[in-house]
């Protein structure tokens, strides 16, 4: 495990320098000029090139690229991502401030989407062609299908604008006032959970069919054991193990699902920062949400694999 | 002549109906339902971009202030209209011509960018393979729509950089299956024997290995439409893709949402459009993929 356990964390420094990397030239070889659409919507009289090329100087942007590359990674390591064009303060305050209320939504969505897909997928593939599977591939499908800002809309004209059971924006922290922020999330977590729990409950119902065709399965239902020890003892361990992997995947999914939903609802948290920071062209904003939305899928990955290579050994010595 | 006659006859009708590859390839594709419907609703789909001008009885753009917000039916306005008097279904049947060509074209340069990069990374291996697959991991990192997203912004709005934008964020995914098909169809006896006789590199990967590559590829793809599609949406929803007035679902959506609690057919017209689109496309994917391999199923 410790072998396995040191390469894994070799990877993941690999590819965050791939992604670090990426997120910069990103933002630089993209045609606008970041100093010039800054000063024009500053309404600077007069802006000479003397005034743009000092800027040039002054944010660093007249030194080879690689050059840049290397001062802003120092920078970045040290939790300086640089200021906010707009906001005049640092970057990673903001992060700091919208990064806990992304991982409140996407942890709960995530929780239900594991709580909710998995037993949904067992219980489909064990009831294989019977009406609850039915159901269940039914809502599978129109869950892959819905576009989740539909989804929003739909709750809040139901719960929110017709029954009045729920607020339809804002976020309260939970220390603060904890129900009125279980008021608040219930939709939006709602809707980013839909996704994984159908990609979920798909996997796992294929899975466990995939597992329940195996010998040993048969075996077990051979020598009298009962339905509950069949599935829970003998089918779940191996049935489990690609749906563990998607959970990488889940993680990406509820991320990319966040900047619509949290735009949706206004809730301030990393998805809707980056809508804000893309429709003001705030290139060290947009540079640090990436950036900090891949490192939360890459550690999370980092903790799939282990989670993966802990329950499969195969893979450790792979 | 007679004998020869009779003897193709008794042959053909010896064989159970239908089972020239084609026609099995039909009967497992179209054996269910759902994918027939998904099927009409593509056509019906494909028909109503291609036709928009005939079918749309209004201008999609003309504004009609004095009957803004019809109700679907009055005034023959079959979906009523909206919050500047536009016809909502002749902006609907203009919608669908953005929503393909931003899903094939989109769809176009992700499945060709991550099927070269594919190919090469699985056909070469080694450090060919390591440096294109980490660069995809690290790509794979970034939720596609976010990804879009700070591509559309930073290229600026408008329909041909929200393809190019959804074309790079959907990449990785065509790069990673065809990686995988390659790396398996390189092992293969064929490629060897074209190898030993001196097939260049180019030769082999577009004569052996891609044609051997290609059906799980359609089937990625034909699924990855519906994606796309609903990337779409979402980008123009969020006011990042197409720029306005040019009818799309998405931001149909989104105009529509200032009058949920009066007109809430302004949002749900568009969005159960992409809805059924989408279902569509997923449908008649599961049906190409039961026909063409059935063991891709629970893989894509």
């Amino acid at each position: 495990m410790g072998t396995y356990l040191f390469r894994r964390i070799l990877q993941m420094i690999l590819i965050l320098i791939i992604v670090s990397a990426v997120v910069f030239l990103l933002v630089r070889l993209l045609p606008g000029d970041p100093i010039l659409m800054y000063l024009t919507r500053q309404d600077v009289e007069g802006i000479s090139p003397e005034t743009v090329a000092k800027m040039r100087h002054e944010l660093g942007l007249d030194r080879p690229i690689y050059v840049q590359y290397v001062d802003w990674v120092a920078h970045v390591v040290t939790g300086d991502l640089g200021n906010s064009l707009v906001q005049r303060r640092p970057v990673i305050s903001d992060i700091k401030q919208r990064m806990p209320i992304t991982i409140h939504l996407g942890l709960s969505a995530f929780f239900i989407a594991v709580l909710l897909g998995i037993p949904f997928g067992v219980i489909a593939a064990v009831r294989r062609g019977g009406w609850l599977d039915q159901v269940i591939t039914t809502f599978g499908n129109l869950g892959i299908t819905v576009p989740i800002f539909l989804l929003g809309i739909l709750l809040i004209y139901l719960f929110g604008l017709r029954l009045g059971w729920l607020p339809i924006y804002g976020y309260t922290s939970p220390f603060e006032d904890f129900w009125l922020n279980a008021k608040q999330i219930i939709m939006p977590v709602f809707c980013l959970a839909i996704p994984p729990i159908t990609a979920t409950l798909r996997l796992t119902r294929s899975s466990m069919l995939e597992v329940m065709r195996q010998d040993y399965i048969r075996t077990a239902w051979a020598k009298g054991l009962r339905e509950r020890a069949v599935i829970a003892r003998h089918a779940l361990k191996n049935g489990l193990i690609p749906v563990i992997t998607l959970n990488g995947i889940t993680v990406v999914i509820i991320l990319g699902g966040s900047v619509i939903i949290e735009t949706l609802f206004n809730i301030p948290g990393m998805g809707r920062l980056a809508v804000e920071a893309l429709r003001s062209q705030d290139y060290p904003v947009i540079q640090g949400v990436v950036l900090f939305t891949s490192i939360i899928v890459t550690t999370s990955n980092l903790l799939v694999d282990l989670t993966w290579g802990w329950l499969d050994p195969r893979i450790r010595y792979d | 002549m007679s004998q020869e006659t009779a003897g193709q006859r008794i042959e053909m009708s010896e064989l159970p109906p239908g089972s020239s590859e084609f026609w099995r390839f039909m009967r497992v594709f179209l054996s269910r339902p759902v994918v027939i419907f998904g099927a009409i609703v593509i056509v019906a789909f494909v028909i109503a971009a291609a036709f928009s001008g005939s079918i749309a009885p209004y201008d999609p753009l003309a504004q009609d202030l004095t009957n803004r917000l019809l109700k679907p039916g009055q005034q023959g306005h079959l979906l009523g209209t909206d919050a500047l008097g536009r016809d909502m279904f002749s902006r609907i049947v203009f919608g669908s011509r953005t929503a393909i060509m931003v899903g094939v074209v989109a769809l176009s340069i992700s499945a060709v960018i991550g099927m070269i990069l594919g190919l090469t990374a699985g056909y070469f291996g080694g450090i060919t393979y390591a440096m294109i697959m980490r660069f995809i991991d690290a790509l794979m990192t970034f939720p596609p729509i976010l990804l879009a997203l700070t591509i559309a912004a930073l290229l600026g709005g408008g329909l041909f950089n929200v393809m190019i934008a959804l074309g790079i964020g959907m990449m990785p995914g065509y790069a990673r299956v065809m990686c995988g098909q390659a790396l398996s169809v390189r092992e293969k006896d064929y490629v060897m024997c074209a190898r030993a006789s001196g097939a260049t590199h180019a030769r082999i990967m577009l004569r052996h290995i891609f044609p051997n590559c290609l059906p799980p590829m359609i089937v990625l793809m034909t699924v990855m439409i519906g994606v796309t599609i609903l990337a779409e949406a979402g980008l123009s929803f969020l006011g990042v893709g197409i720029i306005p007035p040019t009818p799309a679902w998405g931001s149909m959506v989104y105009e529509g949402y200032n009058y949920l609690l009066t007109d809430p057919m302004l949002s749900f017209t568009p969005g159960i459009t992409i809805m059924i689109v989408v279902f569509a496309f997923n449908m008649v994917g599961d049906g190409l993929r039961d026909a063409i391999d059935p063991s891709l199923r629970g893989t894509i």
